[in-house]
């Protein structure tokens, strides 16, 4: 399985005036093999959706780059990059009630990338839409009709067909399913799943439902203020983390299980996750961390692969 | 009525709610949002009341406060009684008010509950201006002390800012403080943590079970998260188009889970215990059309279990063993089938 997209050293600030920026995505490194899929968690403000976008170019590059298939992709997207890139790379967004134009009916907002990326008659685009309405469990007679006459589920299924039609080998998942109810969230998982199988996709799941991204995803990465704390396999991430932000992600994460949550311990942390604005040096999760130590103000923890595991951790604790 | 416990020879409930039904007028005709609601809520317990969008629990909360618009909505039969008075259709009890002084609430979205424009501090003065008539002097030193309680660090300089100038967590820590000013004896929490991260919400979690503690309160916790309310509830309701189909303690709904319903939301989220694990399966179909109600069991259309007199006539409320009980024609003494094979708990 070799690596799809290879994240390095990316940096995305925002500038906010006065000499001040937001440090959304800090000098961050990360694989994604093909036919991977690797979950993002993190809280929010942790700089998981800005990552998505700039991996995908909606973003402009600060620094450093992102490589797919060996090629490097361009620092600042030319609209013609995105007409080659959108073929192979594609997104769904998280809020299924914004993310699609109110003013077009379904049908034209699933063909709309067939008709501006490939030669194609309009019998060809309505032929592959019905199909694509039909995989994602929608019928054909939708084509015709405006997002708001669906519920937020069918939307939902809506931005994936929209997105897979074009047959990317790269999807970028922004929070696919925190909109949804919990029976249309299994609907939604399931049916990525399945076109993860069929297609071969490479997914990076964007998520903050612990259990969730656990269950999805072939590695999860764990962000807290613009960089990685941890990476693994999602099993050993969620039931073994080595982080203690990861311990205490997992730790603060309420399981469906009443004797198993009256029996526990609260580990919930004092704080919140600070302002990514001109972040100081030293651990960024030093001021909340519970096992702080000195040197853990002083000196940035890299993220390093750990002795005899399968496992990138920033922290000073394990290195 | 199993959900009421009056038949026990405990003190009777703080509060009662009997066969609530409310209505909303549409252009598309009415809604029977909540469609004959029982359950009853003892001093410094939690109930939690589950179910997804649109399956009437914020409605039937909301009418207990006296917060449905009149027009469009309707209370059209029912009772809810605290300490023995009825509260349904009014504003004082006692001589006391109920809203904001014998039931506080929390929402959702703190950032558009509280007023843009006006000071932290005196928002939480607010109620006990209004409701216990301090002096604006005390009533400001109050708010200080509240949020302290709420475990808002510097709390007298945070009275003094305003909304823009908390984060999310922060602010449902003032809107705990703020419905908790008047020492309420029902603290009505509309999903709290729906908005805010894990790690924020396991601190309001612990907020509020300490301050139960402290105070005594009941709790009625309106979620759709189970691992909240496997957290947080003594009793849980699990409501499905505008109606209780389970009600019984967390242990009786998650481990001898007895509705079809109930077992769908669990098979449908993923579970962390390695004993445990299966497959997402999806509750196929969607709720149904609360404008024309069908006429059995609002669940039939998408439930596996389904019998011919599902669709004909709603079933009754079985009792299973102490209060715990389902409305499902699974359940009915009738039915032929015995209660234990019923127990889907052990399904996952």
């Amino acid at each position: 399985m070799g690596d799809l997209i290879e994240v390095r050293a990316l940096t995305r600030f925002f500038d906010l005036g006065g000499n001040q920026f937001v440090h959304a995505v800090d000098k961050l490194s990360l694989t994604i093999g093909e036919r991977e899929i690797v979950g993002l968690v993190g809280e929010s403000g942790s700089g998981k959706s800005t990552l998505g976008k700039t991996i995908l170019g909606l973003y402009d590059k600060t620094d450093g780059e992102v490589i797919y298939r060996g090629g490097v992709l361009p620092q600042k997207y030319r609209p013609t990059d995105f007409q080659q890139l959108a073929t192979k790379m594609q997104m769904i967004f998280q809020d299924p009630y914004s993310s699609l134009n109110p003013r077009m009916t379904v049908g034209e907002i699933i063909g709309e990338g067939l008709r501006l990326h490939f030669n194609i008659s309009e019998s060809d685009v309505k032929e592959q839409v019905v199909d694509w309405l039909q995989k994602v469990g929608l019928q054909a007679d939708h084509m015709s009709r405006y997002p708001h006459e669906f519920s937020g589920g069918q939307r939902q299924r809506i931005g994936i067909a929209r997105a897979l039609i074009l047959e990317p080998e790269f999807v970028v998942c922004d929070e696919p399913i925190s909109a949804l109810d919990v029976s249309v969230q299994a609907q939604v998982v399931n049916l990525l799943g399945e076109l993860k199988e069929t297609m071969g996709l490479t997914l990076l799941f964007i998520a903050h439902d612990l259990s969730m991204v656990r269950y999805v995803s072939d590695r999860m990465a764990v962000m807290y203020l613009g960089s990685l704390a941890e990476l693994g396999k999602a099993n050993d991430v969620y039931f073994n983390p080595k982080h203690p932000y990861t311990e205490v992600l997992v730790g603060s994460n309420p399981e469906p299980d009443p004797e198993f949550e009256k029996g526990r311990v609260s580990t919930s942390i004092q704080g919140e996750i600070p302002s990514p604005v001109n972040v100081q040096s030293g651990c960024r999760f030093a001021n909340r961390c519970p096992k702080v130590l000195g040197v853990c103000r002083e000196k940035t923890p890299e993220l390093v692969p750990m002795k005899g595991e399968d496992r990138l951790v920033a922290c000073h604790l394990v290195s | 009525m199993t959900a009421n416990k009056e038949d026990t020879n405990v003190r009777p409930s703080l509060l009662i709610v009997e066969d609530l039904q409310v209505e909303f007028d549409t252009y598309g005709g009415t809604v029977q949002a909540v469609r004959g609601v029982n359950f009853s809520v003892d001093q410094g317990q939690t109930l939690a009341i589950v179910g997804e969008s649109g399956c009437g629990k914020s409605v039937t909360v909301q009418s207990i406060m006296g917060l449905i618009p009149a027009p469009p909505g309707r209370i059209i039969a029912g009772s809810a009684r605290l300490r023995g008075h009825e509260i349904l259709g009014r504003k004082t009890v006692g001589g006391g008010e109920i809203r904001g002084a014998e039931i506080g609430m929390i929402f959702q979205d703190p950032m558009t509950s509280l007023n843009p424009t006006m000071k932290i501090g005196d928002q939480i003065a607010e109620p006990l201006k209004v409701h216990r008539g301090y002096s604006a002097r005390n009533a400001s030193l109050e708010a200080v002390r509240l949020l302290e309680l709420s475990r808002i660090p510097e709390a007298s300089k945070r009275a003094r800012q305003y909304p823009f100038e908390f984060s999310g967590g922060m602010l449902q820590r003032a809107m705990i403080a703020m419905a908790l000013s008047c020492k309420p004896s029902i603290l009505i929490a509309d999903e709290p943590t729906t908005a805010l991260d894990v790690t924020i919400q396991a601190q309001i979690l612990d907020l509020m079970l300490e301050l139960q503690k402290e105070t005594g309160m009941a709790i009625i916790l309106i979620t759709h998260d189970l691992g909240v309310v496997a957290r947080m509830a003594d009793e849980v309701a699990v409501m499905y188009a505008g109606k209780i189909v389970e009600y019984g303690s967390a242990n009786d709904i998650f481990y001898r889970s007895a509705h079809p319903y109930t077992v769908g939301l669990k098979e449908a989220m993923p579970t962390n215990d390695p004993a445990r694990q299966h497959e997402l399966k999806p509750i196929s179909g969607s709720p149904p059309d609360l404008f024309a109600p069908p006429a059995g069991c609002g669940y039939c259309s998408r439930c596996p279990y389904a019998m011919q007199i599902c669709s004909e006539s709603p079933p009754q409320n079985n009792g299973l063993h102490d209060h715990h009980s389902a409305s499902c024609w699974l359940h009915h003494p009738r039915s032929g089938i015995k209660p234990d094979t019923l127990f889907f708990g052990d399904a996952l």
